[in-house]
């Protein structure tokens, strides 16, 4: 497993704290969610706290901790479980979760446009030959159809006001923005 | 015919080449076979019994003969020979070579043809009416709000990785020849009681192992939120849905188990929150897309001209024909016209690279250019002159889809079953070649009327069996093929699902169970005017079990 962040293989300064002893002091930590829960006091420390959320709870119940919050982790127990889209749509785009959104579990090059589209910016990949390839793996498109909250520009917004066009030919294709 | 821009062109390059390295990551064994499945299942390709499958969709069924001769290329050079139309208005390629699909794709690429989300937990092709466009019934053309659903569902990123397959469906008729209540999302776009247009949308309509027809949850969708709403639901099944058990992952299965009422709150919920955010539609997008729909330059004609009425008057092959398979046009002069896959003793939906060729041919000489693909597996022409419609007649006549049986007991509905497919328990085309043959006498299938018989060979119900007027079911007893036999199901706007006559029968008695019921029609019905799936609705199905099962152990 490699952590991606920026296009890049990076350390990870959070280390996860899965047991209950006791958080030290200016260590980032990842705490399960019940941890959280328990000790909401601990998005008061120094050092930044995330926290692991798993993929069937509702992610509205993290919504007073938003503005604290360093890190989410979402959970892709497997590839094909996509419950972790919509839940990193939701944090990023109806909560205004601006931290670190980490992407964990079974996280494959195949879905690394789908996860930042979503709104993750990091990303623990499961083979390194996938961290290896993230940054040509995501220049592969620069044509979308649908707006997420990533900005991205999308085809019907670039068409927005144009002139319609005439019947199309082989055009070269939208520079990425 | 929707034209492609700069972006839609390059988006499909993309995706060729993203798939091009997927399958050489496969070869060179850097991904495994479970991984490598989820991608190739995006991309329209199933491993089956005896080779790949690649499963071409065609967007609202709508063809140019341009892409029908690129169908044509792909079945000569990477297949067999032939193509097999879908209940979905798709092709489906059964011999391809895994090392040969890039090169295929990228061959259909060019011509705005892909396999994109034709498989996979994934939202499939948007169907529709394949009269679309051309038929007086409708209200306005279907297709360009199916192509702005196409394009926003196109790699979705939330919603590539659902519970389980997405299909949704749309008309703008009266009369529903999408069959969209049947879909996990059903579509009906109206006017209302003030005149404005907008969508009666339903949800959870699918048929499988355990079979429901959609439930209206808006009954009145202004145009402008169709895609907020639509990514509403999705985004409620995409967290919701079950993912435990492949057989209960539907959103059918959501929507019962919560309740249709408690559902559509949380949609509503959802979709307060994004209704107005940049889903909303405004009318510059959508006018937009409408531009980029070609409509062919019609003539100023004259309808039933003398040359159609003399013909009609004085020849009865082509009088029965133009019966069977001719349909209003909206434009004056012209006619829809309907060409059979079904001929006797043949696969239902496939059609040769040989037809194929010559469908293009006609379709620009005599239908624009365009053809369309309807869900009961035949093809359309929906521009001829009816001027020409004796000249089209004996050329689709030289190449076999002429046949005067659309609506008929041989214009059988029919999933390639057993044949093919590794999840079928029972075969399905050789039931379906039998049935052609049991009912090859024209003025017998006549007197029966309008009789739609559907067979899928197994519970996953791609022949749609569940809403058949005679359902055929596969099923598996002690290594044997049965099958069970509904009767009443119809998938129109009127839809219902069929139910049981009784015990399955074993692989040789099938076709004589239809005959029977067929019999049993003919002496119940009240008039000869009287449809077989009237007559199913004011007795039910006793009267037809006791005498399929007269003769027959019931048990």
């Amino acid at each position: 497993m490699r952590l991606v962040k920026q296009g890049r293989v990076v350390e990870d300064r959070f280390v996860r704290w899965l047991d209950d002893a006791p958080v030290p002091e200016g260590v980032a930590v990842i705490v399960p969610h019940a941890r959280l829960f328990a000790e909401p006091d601990l998005l008061r420390r120094s050092a930044p706290t995330g926290v692991i959320w798993p993929n069937d709870r509702k992610v509205a119940e993290l919504a007073p901790y938003v503005d604290r919050l360093a890190l989410v982790a979402l959970v892709f127990p497997v590839f094909k479980d996509g419950r972790a889209f919509s839940q990193a749509r939701i944090l990023r785009e109806q909560y205004g979760f601006a931290g670190e959104l980490r992407a964990t579990g079974q996280v494959l090059r195949d879905q690394f446009v789908f996860m930042l589209r979503a709104g993750f910016n990091a990303f623990e990949v499961t083979k390194d030959a996938d961290a290896a390839a993230f940054a040509e793996t995501t220049r592969r498109y620069s044509i979308f159809y649908q707006p997420t909250g990533d900005g991205r520009r999308t085809a019907a917004s670039a068409r927005r006001g144009r002139v319609p066009a005439a019947p199309a030919g082989r055009e070269p294709a939208l520079q990425d923005t | 015919m929707y034209v492609y821009d700069e972006f839609d062109w390059a988006f499909l390059e993309q995706r060729v080449a993203e798939f091009r390295d997927q399958v050489r990551r496969r070869l060179a064994g850097e991904l495994t076979e479970d991984e490598f499945k989820l991608l190739r299942l995006l991309n329209g390709v199933y491993l089956q019994l005896h080779a790949y499958m690649l499963r071409i969709g065609i967007p609202y069924g709508t063809l140019s003969s341009e892409q029908l001769r690129a169908l044509a290329h792909v079945a000569r050079t990477y297949d067999r020979g032939y193509g097999h139309f879908t209940t979905r208005q798709n092709i489906q390629f059964h011999w391809i070579k895994l090392e040969q699909l890039p090169d295929a794709m990228g061959y259909l690429a060019q011509h705005r043809l892909h396999g994109i989300q034709t498989s996979g937990n994934s939202i499939r092709n948007v169907t529709t009416d394949q009269w679309a466009g051309v038929t007086p019934e409708e209200i306005e053309d279907p297709r360009i709000w199916a192509e702005l659903i196409r394009q926003h569902t196109t790699l979705h990123p939330e919603f590539s990785f659902l519970p389980r397959k997405f299909k949704i469906a749309i008309t703008a008729s009266a009369h529903d020849r999408a069959a969209i209540k049947i879909h996990d999302i059903s579509l009906r776009l109206y006017r209302n009681a003030e005149g404005e247009a907008g969508f009666e949308v339903g949800v959870g309509g699918g048929l499988g192992r355990i079979p429901y027809l959609a439930q209206t949850i808006k009954p009145f969708l202004p145009r402008r939120d169709l895609l907020s709403y639509i990514e509403a639901i999705l985004r409620v099944y995409n967290q919701y849905g079950r993912r435990d058990n492949i057989h209960k992952a539907r959103i059918k299965i959501l929507v019962h188990q919560i309740g249709v009422e408690k559902f559509a709150e949380e949609v509503e919920a959802e979709w307060q929150t994004i209704r107005d955010g940049p889903l909303a539609l405004e009318p510059s997008v959508v006018a937009e897309i409408a531009t980029r729909f070609r409509y062919p330059a019609y003539e100023t004609l004259v309808d039933n001209p003398d040359a159609l009425t003399s013909a009609r008057l004085t020849d009865r092959a082509f009088a029965t024909w133009f019966n069977a398979c001719v349909n209003r046009h909206k434009v004056r002069g012209y006619a829809i016209v309907t060409l059979s896959l079904k001929p006797e003793g043949g696969t239902p939906g496939d059609a040769t690279a040989e037809q194929m060729d010559a469908i293009a041919d006609l379709a620009d000489r005599y239908s624009c250019g365009e053809i369309r693909v309807g869900h009961e597996q035949n093809l359309v022409l929906p521009n001829v002159r009816q001027r020409d419609l004796v000249e089209l007649w004996r050329a689709l006549d030289a190449i076999g889809v002429a046949l005067p049986n659309i609506n008929l007991a041989s214009d059988i509905i029919a999933c390639p079953g057993l044949d093919y497919c590794s999840l079928a328990n029972a075969r399905s085309i050789p039931v379906a070649q039998e049935l052609t043959r049991r009912f090859r006498d024209l003025d017998v299938a006549r007197n029966l009327g309008r009789l739609h018989i559907n067979i899928s060979g197994c519970i996953n119900a791609c022949g749609h069996h569940h809403v058949g007027h005679i359902g055929i079911l596969g099923v598996e007893k002690n290594g044997e093929e049965f099958y069970q036999v509904t009767i009443g199901g119809r998938a129109d706007e009127k839809a219902e699902l069929g139910a049981l006559i009784g015990p399955a029968v074993p692989y040789a008695d099938v076709a004589n169970v239809v005959e029977d019921i067929a019999a049993a029609y003919l002496e119940l019905r009240e008039r000869s005017d009287e449809l077989f799936i009237d007559t199913v609705k004011r007795l039910g199905v006793e009267p037809f079990r006791e005498r399929v099962y007269a003769t027959r152990q019931a048990g």
